[in-house]
């Protein structure tokens, strides 16, 4: 692991990263035919440090137990194991404990809070009138939103006859606010978006724009995803009134998320799932609620799941977080400037130069992203293909499909040069002559491109003609 | 790789009668949820129940080389073939591209088809290969065909050991 003493903002030097790369087994096995496994896909999932599986088989081993249920010592010592692992991953964020509900991943931490806003229902005593929605009212979202960020949102609009709005995204990658006055205002209740896009790279000005909707009376609910595990986040001043995460991107067990409210509102919101471990008192016709976070934590909980995100972020703060941002960033950087020497390939999101998030997201022209994506995983690379969840994303860049490289603190500059390489057989492959390439075309964004099947940059549209 | 073999790219660069062509009977549009590729198809049967025959199969593909040349010897392979014969065809090479590299293929029923073997290896590539198939079943079917006897799963087998088993796993 990097010694304390290294700079915070200096990337991870080759023992360093050497050394943590030693946390991660999976890390030195091979695929395809005997190749190193380059894993470049760690913002679809991460890998787990021997850390996060011990933690989850000793809780196994020896505290199993049903957590918040019994008397027995094993119960107690569980119980201690999954509160404890709460607060862990409550200080990396600078929340009270409290404020943190565990979910299974992020999707459902998203539903949770769609669902409060439709469960309160206007006749129910107590109520809020921040949580209750009608016709009258608007639901916004952006047009990159992951499909976690945007379905639960349709369907609350359904339900509520709520119309939902979004903000378009520009040619670059960002935001387009020009029109945010019109599209936030007093009838909007809701205002979620993501703090760092998936495939854009773009990191979203949450203060700001948080800001202006608390200005208009709306909750602001942050999709955490892509940030949380890769620069640091302090809800203290990030300025959302939630975050949802999932712990399998943060080094963490698959099967356990992370919802992060503001006391005040968790108090008074309804519950999303009801049944056991939620409740304060049930009688055949009715029940109450245990106050947040267990009101939102039906069932015997995913205890072993929260231990070891407990642990990986213990992996993490003893890495430094600060480390972790500095050397993705140069990480990225290196793949951006690799990405730029080839005319024949284009990068969505912001230009080179503009600070992004982990995933850098490209088409090669005239190549599909599988077929893309096919050639790097035969050199071992693995990355992902296809709209990565952000479909509406892909048809305002105008792309089916793009190819997405992810980083992660274990990636080394050596896994960067591979992808470039691997990437390089691609025009040979697929006969694309590069004296054609034309780098100064543009990725166009536009309303021709959201109007659906038009002919379409770096993808097979084939027609006869 | 011996997954994008020379037809492979050929077909996907220059993909045998593509374009949408009246008359049709049936017109569908089907995609590729994983990736959004689409294809639209259309076909036009000519004669009646165990008679009909494929006069023509027209399409546009947007999408991948593999999804794009199977389609391009789907239509290369079932056009002017009676519909009997054409779901032999169909199902020779859902069996193929469904046996995780167990099954070579039969080029004697699948034609070009059989340069798709390879694609049975990966998996998450079987759907791209099907995608032009599982559309022409399905208007085939909407042009009064019944195509209850064909297999439409899609899902690569789970590979146990020795079996070469033609019943996909469904989704
Ligand atoms: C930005 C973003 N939001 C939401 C999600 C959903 O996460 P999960 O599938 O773990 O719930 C993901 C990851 O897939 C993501 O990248």
């Amino acid at each position: 692991m990097p010694s304390s003493s290294a700079r915070v903002n200096a990337s991870f030097s080759d023992r360093e990263v050497a050394a943590l790369r030693g946390d991660f087994p999976i890390l030195t096995r091979t695929v395809r035919d005997d190749r190193r496994l380059v894993y470049l896909d760690s913002g679809a999932t991460s890998h787990k440090p021997t850390a996060v599986l011990d933690a989850e088989r000793t809780f196994y081993e020896q505290h199993n137990a049903a957590v918040h249920r019994g008397a027995h010592q094993l119960a107690e010592e569980a119980t201690d194991d999954f509160e404890n692992a709460r607060a862990t991953i409550a200080a990396f964020i600078g929340a009270p404990a409290g404020e943190v509900v565990f979910t299974k991943n992020a999707t459902e931490a998203l539903n949770l809070v769609a669902y409060a806003f439709s469960n309160a229902s206007p006749n129910e005593q107590p109520k809020d009138a921040r949580f209750v929605l009608g016709p009258g009212d608007e639901i916004l979202v952006t047009e990159m939103e992951h499909h976690a960020n945007l379905v639960p949102w349709q369907e609350l609009s359904r339900r509520t006859g709520a119309p939902l709005r979004w903000l378009p995204v520009l040619a670059e990658g960002a935001l387009d606010l020009s029109d945010l006055d019109t599209l936030l205002t007093d009838r909007t209740k809701v205002f979620a978006f993501t703090h760092v896009s998936n495939v854009l790279g773009t990191i979203n000005p949450v203060a700001a724009l948080a800001e202006r909707a608390h200005a208009v009376g709306a909750l602001v609910v942050v999709d955490a995803c892509q940030s949380v595990p890769h620069l640091a986040v302090d809800v203290a001043t990030l300025g959302a009134d939630f975050i949802a995460f999932s712990g399998h991107k943060l080094y963490g067990p698959m099967g356990i998320g992370v919802l992060w409210g503001r006391a005040e509102l968790l108090e008074v919101m309804p519950a999303f799932l009801t049944g056991g471990s939620m409740i304060e008192m049930v009688t055949m016709e009715r029940s109450t609620y245990a106050p947040a976070p267990q009101k939102f934590e039906a069932g015997v909980p995913n205890a072993a799941q929260a231990v070891g995100l407990a642990a990986a972020v213990t992996w993490v703060e003893a890495v430094g977080i600060d480390r972790i941002a500095a050397h993705e960033s140069a990480l990225v950087d290196a793949l951006m400037n690799g990405l730029a020497a080839r005319p024949w390939v284009h990068v969505v999101g912001p230009p080179p130069g503009t600070p992004r998030g982990g995933a850098v997201a490209f088409v090669v022209d005239g190549v599909h992203a599988h077929d893309v994506g096919q050639v790097l995983d035969d050199a071992g690379v693995a990355v992902r293909v296809g709209h990565h969840c952000a479909w509406p994303l892909h048809r305002a860049l105008g792309v089916t499909a793009t190819t997405r490289a992810s980083v992660a603190a274990y990636n080394t500059f050596g896994e960067v040069e591979a992808l470039l390489r691997a990437l390089d057989r691609v025009p040979g492959i697929f006969g694309i002559d590069l004296d054609e390439a034309d780098p100064d075309a543009g990725l166009g964004v536009g309303p021709d491109a959201r109007a659906g099947s038009v002919a379409l940059r770096g993808e097979a549209t084939r027609e006869a003609s | 790789m011996d997954l994008y073999q020379e037809l492979i790219l050929e077909h996907s660069k220059r993909p045998l009668r593509s374009g949408l062509r009246e008359p049709f009977d049936a017109e569908v549009h089907h995609i590729n949820p994983t990736c959004g590729d689409e294809v639209t198809l259309r076909v036009e049967l000519s004669g009646e129940g165990a008679d009909a025959v494929v006069r023509d199969v027209s399409y546009r593909a947007q999408g991948c080389s593999i999804s794009v040349a199977s389609t391009s010897v789907l239509a290369e392979e079932v056009t002017g073939r009676p519909v009997t014969e054409a779901l032999a065809t169909f199902e020779s090479m859902r069996a193929m591209l469904t046996s995780r590299g167990t099954e070579p293929g039969d080029a004697e029923v699948i034609g070009d088809g059989v340069a798709f073997a390879g694609v049975s290896k990966y998996p998450a590539r079987v759907k791209c290969a099907l995608l032009g198939w599982t559309a022409f079943t399905d208007a085939l079917a909407r042009a009064g065909v019944d195509i209850s006897a064909i297999s439409t799963a899609t899902n690569p087998t789970v590979a146990t050991s020795g079996s070469t088993a033609t019943q996909g796993v469904s989704s």
